[in-house]
């Protein structure tokens, strides 16, 4: 049996017989966003895993702090900052295996860092050095993608591509509220749907996008309410609830694992930044409403319950601050250094041999650049 | 002594031969579009392909151009060498964020880490009484987007070779396919082995003195009757089928206007910001000194692509061709 055949079939009958194809009810998220940390089921959390995403979500912090400082230093053209988003961004790197795959939005750099790429290359498209500054296939990160949704169809085809080979690999795909209205989220969760590709999608809800909010841009009861429209289960989780992230993400690509197909998570957040270093959030939101989600903080919920149960004294808290300190001081220094560039570059990977075309203009800008350093030279010696 | 007659092929065998010896060739290469499997397309291109490889080496998608084309490029991603089908021209538009953004872009975004050897074939033109949204020329916006080849062929042996030559390159290419010369019939045996077209190289498709047809595609057989009438009219017509716009082969171009001295580029395009521009702009550069008269293009107007029972008013036709001849400026030479 094929790949495309394991779905069943479907035929059009005539009204007396129709029927939905499926029970919609099982594909319902839940009424109210799921929580674990300062609930019960906190308790049989891993302490292991607790204390890694602690770790993880102060670096995180400090990760989006230091690049936002590097943008008023000039050291980066632009950065859509996370913060308050941290839970769903580590979790979702967390809850991946080796082998899998994540599909980043320009906001997921966190993401891609915490599963392995290298802090300063994460930044080089907000650098500007160059486009994406990793290659994709050493942590099996796609590029950080700026056109919105489009990145979805790509984890679609990528997870296809790995089922149809017999590869036991899932795909991870980032999404944010604003993104759910393009076109590319709808076609993206219905090929899913339809091949059964082993995919999760994580919209991260943060509330805005840009300055417009959620009531602009949908009237679904919930964006994970949108899954039962393409025959998957949706599931509604806390996302600044970095265990019940983690745990809900798991479970979707455990699905996705087992042959059972896609999922799509809504997880419910907050931008505490602005939309970038660029942007004045106080044009469209007030401070009471930032203020009530810092008290519903990712890292203060993960530190509360690894304090209560005795995982997390004043040294731990230390070790994990300083190592933050550690990182932002390396990315600080690195990112200082201006960036190794070659115009020629420009022509390099346009085709994998350059057109007779891009090879004249190849030669101009070389004519270019050597009259460039000829005149320097000249201008040297005298 | 008996001859074995060959049943003469069409552009559309060729085509769905090209598929089945690339897919018999190489596991990775996978066909997609919509009605491709079941069907074998609305042109029947990929006729029996979905029977001879499975389902999932040749997919009905659902009907979305950018999901298909967006889920080819994580197909790609991850070692695979998908050939999309795009229905009709018009019905690609949806599919070019996909195309501009990331297919054209990946190879650059991620120096060479992530190159996309993605096929996307678009019947294209008019000429076959199509209603609306049937017979767009749209590869000026192709030729427009940095990353992309752009392949046409005029005849059915080019039909073969230069689908295999897209597939087998490790860039994207856009294979337009024109729609009026899928049922055309030449001298292709199919019975005889067959040969990989290079990508980029334009062939003189019949040789003259008076001045050189520069065109491609569906124009190409139009140019050649064009070339034959012309002889009446004491002209004899060089007709140069360019076979790829991108990359485009300045050298067999700018060797045959240098012979000839004159030069008219034909296309269904519309003029005003088409391929003709270009390829006038590129011919006067390179070989002022041997013209004899402007560069002239034969277009199709700049209308929205007409009703069916108009279009014979817009395509580029025998007596439009030889009065853009007319006007290359012979009485200098007498």
């Amino acid at each position: 049996m094929t790949v495309m055949e394991q779905r069943g079939a479907y035929r059009p009958t005539p009204p007396p017989a129709w029927q939905p194809r499926t029970d919609p009810a099982p594909l319902l998220p839940d009424a109210r966003p799921h929580r674990v940390l300062g609930t019960e089921a906190a308790a049989g959390a891993d302490p292991a895993l607790l204390r890694r995403l602690y770790a993880e979500l102060v670096r995180g912090r400090r990760y989006n702090a230091q690049a936002t400082a590097l943008t008023r230093q000039g050291r980066l053209a632009v950065y859509p900052s996370s913060t308050g988003q941290e839970a769903c961004e580590i979790a979702a790197a967390l809850a991946l295996q080796e082998r899998d795959w994540l599909f980043p939005s320009y906001r997921d750099t966190l993401a891609a860092v915490a599963r392995g790429v290298d802090p300063v290359e994460a930044l080089t498209l907000l650098r500007g050095d160059w486009h994406t500054g990793y290659d994709p296939y050493e942590h099996r990160v796609a590029p950080l993608c700026t056109p919105l949704a489009t990145q979805l169809p790509h984890a679609v085809g990528l997870a296809h591509a790995a089922r149809l080979k017999g590869d036991d690999v899932v795909a991870l795909a980032l999404v944010g509220d604003g993104g759910t209205s393009e076109g590319d989220f709808h076609e993206a969760l219905n090929f899913a749907a339809v091949w059964q590709a082993p995919v999760v999608f994580l919209v991260q809800n943060n509330g805005f996008a840009i300055s417009v909010p959620l009531d602009r841009q949908t009237a679904a009861p919930s964006l994970a309410h949108k899954a039962v429209g393409y025959g998957m289960p949706g599931r509604l989780v806390d996302g600044n609830d970095a265990l019940a992230v983690h745990e809900v993400l798991g479970e979707a690509l455990a699905h996705a694992r087992a042959g059972g197909g896609p999922t799509l998570v809504e997880a419910v957040t907050y931008r505490i930044d602005a939309h970038t270093n660029a942007d004045d959030a106080t044009r469209y939101r007030d401070d009471d409403e930032v203020e009530a989600w810092r008290a519903h903080d990712p890292i203060a919920l993960v530190e509360r319950e690894l304090t209560a149960r005795g995982l997390l004294d004043e040294d731990a808290i230390r070790a994990v601050r300083e190592d933050a300190e550690a990182m932002a001081a390396d990315l600080r220094e690195r990112m200082n250094q201006d960036p190794a560039l070659d115009p020629m570059d420009l022509f390099t990977h346009v085709y994998a041999e350059p057109t007779p075309q891009l090879a004249e203009q190849c030669d101009q800008l070389r004519a270019e650049l050597d009259a460039e350093a000829e005149a320097e030279a000249e201008g040297a010696g005298r | 002594m008996t001859t074995v007659a060959v049943k003469p092929a069409t552009m559309a065998q060729a085509l769905t031969r090209a598929l089945r010896d690339a897919m018999a060739a190489d596991p990775a290469v996978h066909v997609m579009g919509e009605d491709v499997g079941t069907l074998g397309g609305v042109f029947r291109v990929t006729d029996g392909l979905a029977k001879e490889f499975g389902e999932d080496r040749c997919t009905d998608t659902p009907l979305a151009e950018a999901g298909i084309l967006g889920t080819a490029v994580g197909m790609a991603m991850y070692g695979l060498r998908p050939v999309v089908e795009m229905q009709f021209d018009a019905f690609a538009y949806p599919a070019f964020e996909q195309l501009v953004s990331h297919v054209a872009r990946m190879r650059n975004r991620t120096r060479g880490a992530m190159p996309l050897p993605i096929t996307v074939r678009v019947p294209y033109g008019g000429g076959i009484g199509g209603v609306e949204h049937h017979s767009d020329s749209s590869e000026a916006y192709y030729m427009a987007t940095p990353g992309l080849h752009v392949v046409t062929p005029a005849t059915v042996a080019d039909a073969y070779g230069l689908l295999r030559a897209a597939i087998a390159s490790d860039d994207p290419v856009v294979f337009l396919e024109p729609k009026r010369l899928y049922w055309s019939k030449d001298a292709w045996n199919p019975e005889e082995p067959q040969t990989v077209e290079p990508i980029g190289r334009a062939v003189v498709r019949r040789r003259g003195r008076s001045a050189t047809l520069i065109t491609y595609g569906p124009s190409v057989p139009v140019c050649l009757e064009a070339a034959e009438a012309a002889r009446a009219e004491g002209w004899d017509l060089e007709v140069v089928d360019l076979r790829s716009l991108v990359p485009f082969d300045d050298e067999t171009v700018t060797a045959s206007v240098r012979r000839t001295g004159r030069a008219v580029v034909v296309h269904e395009a519309g003029g005003f910001g088409g391929p003709g521009g270009e390829i006038a702009a590129r011919v006067t550069e390179r070989c002022f000194h041997h013209l004899e008269a402007p560069v002239l293009r034969v277009a199709g107007f700049d209308v929205p692509y007409p009703p069916p029972m108009l279009e014979r008013h817009h395509l580029p036709g025998v007596d439009r061709i030889l009065d853009a001849v007319g006007r290359l400026q012979w009485e200098a030479e007498s």
